[in-house]
């Protein structure tokens, strides 16, 4: 059973409208690529060129921050959840 | 503090409860409350803190009523289109409740003029549309040790926490920095559902009124997310960054920022 990863609104127009897809990978490195094979240039929006997330996205893996875990290098389990979440400014005045 | 006959009255579903009680609406006709922005997370916010006696509410904005506004702001109406946002929203309030003192300020967020605004304030609520503006009161609350609650909106997804300097993360433990133009959506990209405005305002009204009374346990260390389509709520866990670049220990910004502003969401 793969991964179920979290897809924050910005980036649903890469996952044709879909909030939530599954993505296979040990880590949170291979589930990145793994979801560039499927969403083609989804990685690029989440990740700089190294391949770290970028500073205004954060990537938890169930309730928990990567960046206090092991960052990319964070490994995944069958039935995780994986989310992205970046900032979002808006009050809308 | 004396209650007269009639605040006994209109707060009594407050009085009762017994982790309020007497002493606890006293707190709150003490309590110091700063709203950045009188828009969406603006207006039920500071219309609920209003009906619950907050004795003083500051008010920042520097933008008018537009008929695009009352969509979701809804201390605001249609005869006040072109007033003061600040202006409307102390009439309402005023009207609500007059036991509310409102101090408005019609005046666009800077380096400058933060640390007089916030003078006085024990809470700030950032009800804000910009990064520049969010990453400016978040650094301000940390020098101040003022405490942030925050919240944000876009389309049907909303964000809501409380920083409180010291005792858990800071904006920028989240996100160090603000993300450039180009990467976020921008404003033609935006739109929002208005009642989602009030799901999010209403939640840092609560979470407002929590730390006046010291009751519950307040979102601090927590990112709650709502997702209004699929009728969800989560909880993330937030840390404190050890290399915080303005709440760590040895910070790397120790003065205030005045970011380019950009429409970004």
């Amino acid at each position: 059973m793969p991964a179920k990863v979290r897809i924050p609104t910005p980036l649903m127009k890469l996952t044709d409208n879909k909030n939530e897809v599954s993505a296979e990978g040990d880590n949170i490195a291979a589930i990145l690529n793994n979801l560039e094979s499927q969403f083609p240039g989804i990685k690029d929006r989440i990740c700089e060129e190294n391949g770290t997330p970028r500073r205004f996205i954060n990537i938890y893996l169930n309730e928990e921050d990567i960046r206090f875990l092991d960052a990319e290098n964070t490994a995944v389990k069958d039935g995780d959840e994986i989310s992205i979440i970046p900032a979002i400014a808006g009050g809308v005045a | 503090m004396d209650f007269t006959d009639e605040q006994i009255e209109r707060y009594s579903r407050h009085i009762i409860l017994p982790e309020v009680g007497g002493v606890g609406q006293a707190k709150m006709l003490s309590a110091r409350v700063l709203l950045i922005g009188a828009g969406g997370l603006g207006s039920p916010a500071a219309y609920y803190l209003a009906a619950a006696g907050i004795g003083h509410m500051g008010l920042v904005d520097f933008d008018v009523v537009d008929l695009s506004n009352l969509q979701r702001q809804i201390i605001h109406s249609t005869e006040r289109i072109g007033q003061l946002k600040t202006e409307s929203a102390k009439k309402t309030i005023q009207a609500l409740n007059p036991d509310v003192q409102v101090t408005v300020f019609n005046e666009r967020l800077d380096s400058k003029n933060i640390m007089r605004i916030f003078e006085g304030y024990d809470y700030i609520l950032d009800g804000t549309d910009n990064f520049a503006t969010r990453y400016l009161i978040n650094d301000a609350c940390v020098m101040t040790g003022k405490t942030n609650i925050h919240g944000s909106i876009f389309r049907f997804e909303g964000q809501a926490t409380v920083f409180k300097p010291k005792v858990g993360p800071c904006y920028r433990c989240l996100y160090p920095e603000p993300p450039p133009p180009g990467l976020v959506p921008n404003c033609q990209e935006g739109g929002v559902l208005g009642a989602l405005a009030g799901v999010i305002g209403n939640l840092q009204a609560v979470e407002t009124l929590k730390m006046v009374l010291g009751i519950g346990n307040p979102l601090i260390g927590t990112l709650l997310l709502y997702d209004a389509l699929n009728t969800e709520f989560r909880r993330l866990k937030l840390k404190k960054d050890p290399n915080c670049p303005v709440c760590s220990d040895s910070p790397t910004i120790t003065e205030l920022i005045d970011y380019e502003e950009f429409c970004g969401i």
